[in-house]
């Protein structure tokens, strides 16, 4: 009788361990099967001569090294805007903290759709920029501002942007005040103690904030499709095309085999710098 | 205040960057309510007629209702079956078991498109194109992540000495679980929910493969119809997406809040 | 709630735990008499709260076992040990009323309404928070927290209550009344308490028995008086109370032995009674500042009266504590001696750089081994 409660005690304790069945056989069967089925298409339809279109054609390669520009670009440009604005979240007290945390976390929730298309509005030749600007007579015809990368990366940093700043934000949680106010005490400046100080300590928070933005950005296929240049599409949109346009299944699997390869290379290399599991907003 | 003379540039710097947040989502507020037919700034006058017409017409009502429909099954599944991974993974101790927290992460970081067109090649040999339990499946698999973090986050913090101290009182496991983890958790619980409801409910890329004309997503009629030509009634839709959006963030903040306290 | 307990004896028989490769507890055994308040004390880390862990079930040893009276309970998981535990941190629930809390234990074993909001009035009462019932922890201040979890662990009538330092959180003045408090309940209940802190003083106030941890192991088990006045090993003698420690060489003649300390010039400490340390052995002298009397220095060679031992020094510093003077003395080899007189027998002409002779009764030094690692380090 009492062996069998002691049997009981052990079975409770790895009871928890087989809570996570479901999710991981239901991750393995819609996900990863998925991404097994794509690579096998990759090489039998018809043959693993899929991949010989980045020989014949140099739109796919070329595709690659414009969404990786704009991928590098669209991250700096999020580091540039998000820094100072996770900043002033993190010292401005708890009501700017709030009311700016209320700014990023509403587009962060809504739909990238509905923010592509209003870019759209702004942007377009007859949009609200230019319009204003003819009016005002400072320009006398529109600006290129939609159909090219410029479009794609204002609308691409618009939608990542709260990433950013949510990675920037709880890495700066983690800093301790006192470590700055104590380089203050020892005579730094507050910019030196700032530079010296808080900016070193808050790179793993930025580590984590760029490799969130470059991975998601390799991937993005709304925004360049709505905002971009219809003759230099990025590799999403190529995928896209060669799957439900060209009907073309093996190719279409063999570019998104490479463009997986591509992410999880970047992912590996982030994680010399940052773990991974803090980017993906784990505590601690 | 004077001593910091650079936090002044800071404040007015921040202003521009949150009105770079904020400002171009919100223009189509306005703009659902013009009366003329070309979706151009400024809009001119004020009517309903656009809104008028988006609840009149049968395509965008249906796909509304079925946007609806998937956001609901997708926050059920995916909370039930993301609390439980969340619990096995932050509880169980078995092999393997830091590599698999990061594993069943791994939908965030592989691109949508991927999945999507990996998802839509899995749905086509099961004949699962163009159904709502598709779609419902193809969203929880995005959905479950955020889920997993935001219920691990939930019992990270919570102290389990109150765990020992409901068994020392003569609770059992089930018993504790129900009387004690869980209310402590719900609304971190009900907070993922909410997500996994906004992740569907916004969700384009895969509903765009996974879908067909019959069972079509708001998302997706939408994006149809701003790629043919553009007319008032898809700010009107857009509007009613970032209202439903501010309300589940609003309700979800508000869950989040009472787990602090 | 004075219905006869059937207190039957906590005992702890030869557990051990690692955690990885570090030994949290290792080869544990004490035993508790019905209603006896016992004491577990030693610094964080030394294996108190890994044992009050084991004992309520919420560890498994590794090896050993714990029994409830006639019965071994090692195997029974926590809920069923029906042994009352007060936290740290007292892991009130925080979504349940302090009522709900102390219901809790009730509601589990399926009492019903009634009776349950009877024995909750009761415990309220029994720790003096009439009328506070119906507030959440959060509302409460910390004393009144740790007395909604003092109730909630009695309220069931546990035949055991481990507390686990359940007043770490709060106050100095706090913390004295509710030392007076748990004692108060202890007596009236006659419940068997087992104790954990670091604090000695505590300790020594609440504590029928102390059992002295060190490194996962209990160094030794007594009353406070025991342990005061006959430690079994230098960490005991320097845990409890204040100590002077001559270390030496043994030098035993017969039934009087000698320490020599190894520093030049040598200084020899004579040791009356039993000398159970062979000759020539590394060993130690304990002496306790009070014991020794601090004379002002006589001129010419100065001999020990009968069967009192004698040393000089050169006064450093003189503390003024009220009560008593505190004397720390340079002897000749360099090292140093803490002496404390008592007011009435204290000559406050005795300042800085005074020479003096320091003096104590032979039986009041205590000889002990030298410790282990020492041993190792001068052989």
């Amino acid at each position: 009788m009492l062996a069998l409660t002691g049997r009981m005690t052990v079975k409770r304790l790895r009871g928890w361990g087989l809570l996570a069945a479901p999710g991981i056989l239901f991750l393995l069967v819609l996900f990863g099967w998925p991404l097994a089925d794509m690579a096998i298409l990759s090489l039998t339809t018809p043959s693993p001569s899929n991949y010989a279109v980045f020989a014949e054609s140099p739109v796919y390669l070329d595709a690659y090294v414009t969404t990786f520009v704009v991928a590098l670009v669209t991250t700096g440009a999020c580091l540039l805007l998000g820094y100072p604005y996770a900043y002033l979240m993190h010292t401005g007290g708890r009501t700017l903290a709030l009311i700016l945390g209320f700014f990023v976390l509403l587009p962060f929730w809504s739909s990238i759709l509905v923010r592509t298309f209003a870019w759209s509005v702004w942007l377009q030749d007859t949009g609200i920029v230019n319009t204003t600007l003819l009016d005002a007579g400072v320009i006398d015809r529109p600006l290129p501002l939609i159909r090219n990368a410029l479009g794609t990366t204002i609308g691409m940093t618009h939608v990542l942007l709260p990433f950013m700043v949510l990675s920037l934000y709880a890495g700066m949680r983690r800093i301790d005040p006192n470590l700055t106010r104590a380089a203050m005490s020892l005579g730094a400046s507050p910019l030196t103690a700032f530079r010296r100080i808080f900016l070193p300590l808050s790179m793993a928070g930025i580590y984590a904030g760029s490799l969130i933005v470059l991975v998601i950005s390799l991937g993005f296929y709304l925004t360049p499709a709505v905002l971009g240049d219809p003759g230099k599409p990025l590799i999403g949109q190529l995928i896209v095309e060669q799957v439900t346009g060209q009907l073309n299944f093996g190719v279409g699997g063999a570019l998104g085999v490479v463009l997986l390869v591509a992410t999880l290379a970047v992912v590996w290399a982030g994680t010399w710098l940052v773990d991974l599991r803090s980017v993906m907003g784990y505590e601690e | 205040m004077n001593r910091f003379p650079w936090k002044g540039g800071l404040h007015s710097v921040v202003a521009l960057i949150a009105i770079f947040l904020l400002l171009p989502t919100l223009v189509v507020i306005p703009l659902s309510f013009t009366e003329g037919t070309l979706l151009r700034w400024p809009p001119r006058g004020f009517s309903l007629r656009w809104y008028e017409i988006l609840l009149t017409d049968q395509a965008l009502r249906d796909a509304t209702l079925k946007s609806l429909e998937v956001g609901f099954f997708t926050a059920v599944a995916a909370t039930a079956i993301g609390t439980s991974t969340a619990l096995g993974l932050t509880r169980g101790r078995f092999r393997g078991r830091q590599l698999t927290s990061s594993l069943v992460l791994s939908p965030i970081v592989v691109p949508t498109v991927i999945t999507a067109i990996g998802t839509y090649f899995v749905f086509v040999r099961l004949g699962i194109v163009g159904t709502t339990a598709g779609l419902v499946l193809a969203h929880t698999v995005l959905a479950l992540p955020l889920v997993i973090v935001s219920v691990t986050n939930s019992l990270r913090s919570f102290d389990r000495n109150l765990e020992l101290a409901a068994a020392s009182l003569g609770a059992g496991p089930l018993t504790t679980f129900f009387r004690v983890t869980l209310p402590l958790i719900a609304p971190g619980v009900a907070a993922s929910a909410l997500f996994a409801f906004i992740t569907s409910w916004d969700e384009i890329v895969v509903a765009l493969f996974i879908t067909d004309p019959v069972v079509r997503t708001l998302p997706v009629v939408i994006f149809n119809q701003v790629r043919s030509g553009v007319d008032p009634t898809v700010a009107a839709a857009a509007t009613l997406l970032i209202l439903v959006t501010v309300i589940a963030l609003g309700v979800a903040l508000l869950a989040r809040r009472r787990t602090m306290t | 709630m004075t219905t006869t307990r059937s207190a039957g004896h906590l005992e702890v028989r030869g557990i051990a735990k690692r955690y990885d490769k570090v030994s949290a507890v290792d080869d544990v055994s004490f035993r508790m008499a019905p209603g006896e308040f016992l004491t577990l004390l030693g610094a964080s880390g030394s294996g108190k709260t890994t044992t009050l862990k084991i004992i309520a079930g919420f560890e498994a040893p590794d090896s050993g076992e714990v029994w409830l009276g006639e019965q071994p309970i090692t195997q029974l998981p926590a809920h069923r040990r029906n042994i009352g535990v007060v936290f740290q941190n007292y892991a009130l629930f925080p979504h349940l009323t302090a009522a709900e809390n102390i219901a809790f234990p009730l509601r589990v074993r399926g009492i019903g309404k009634a009776e349950r909001a009877k024995r909750v009035r009761h415990a309220l009462a029994t720790v003096r928070l009439e009328g506070t019932g119906d507030r959440y922890p959060r509302q409460l201040s910390g004393g009144q927290q740790q007395r909604v979890a003092l109730a909630r662990a009695l309220v069931f009538e546990p035949q055991v209550l481990l507390m686990d330092e359940p007043m770490g959180a709060l106050d100095k003045r706090l913390r004295e009344a509710l030392q007076l408090e748990i004692m108060r309940i202890h007596r009236e209940l006659g419940i068997t308490i087992c104790y954990v802190t670091h604090d000695q003083e505590e300790a020594l106030v609440m504590s029928d028995r102390i059992a002295i941890y060190d490194d996962g192991r209990i160094r030794q088990v007594g009353t406070a008086e025991e342990l005061y006045e006959l430690p079994e090993s230098v960490f005991v003698a320097e845990f409890m109370g204040e100590s002077n420690v001559f270390h030496g060489t043994l030098d035993g003649k017969g039934k009087v032995g000698r320490l020599i300390a190894p520093r030049r010039p040598p200084i020899t400490v004579s040791i009356d009674g039993p000398c159970p340390i062979g000759d020539g052995a590394d060993a130690v002298v304990v002496v306790r500042p009070e014991r020794i009397r601090v004379l002002r220095r006589r001129r010419g060679d100065s001999e020990p009266e009968p069967g009192r031992n004698i040393l000089t020094g050169v006064v450093q510093d003189v503390i003024y504590l009220g009560s008593d003077r505190r004397y720390l003395v340079a002897l000749p080899d360099g090292s140093t001696c803490q002496a404390r007189v008592g007011a009435a027998h204290a000559d406050p002409g005795i300042g800085r750089g005074d020479h003096v002779e320091l003096t104590w009764d032979r039986a009041d030094a205590i000889l002990l081994e030298a410790p282990a690692a020492e041993r190792e380090a001068t052989s």
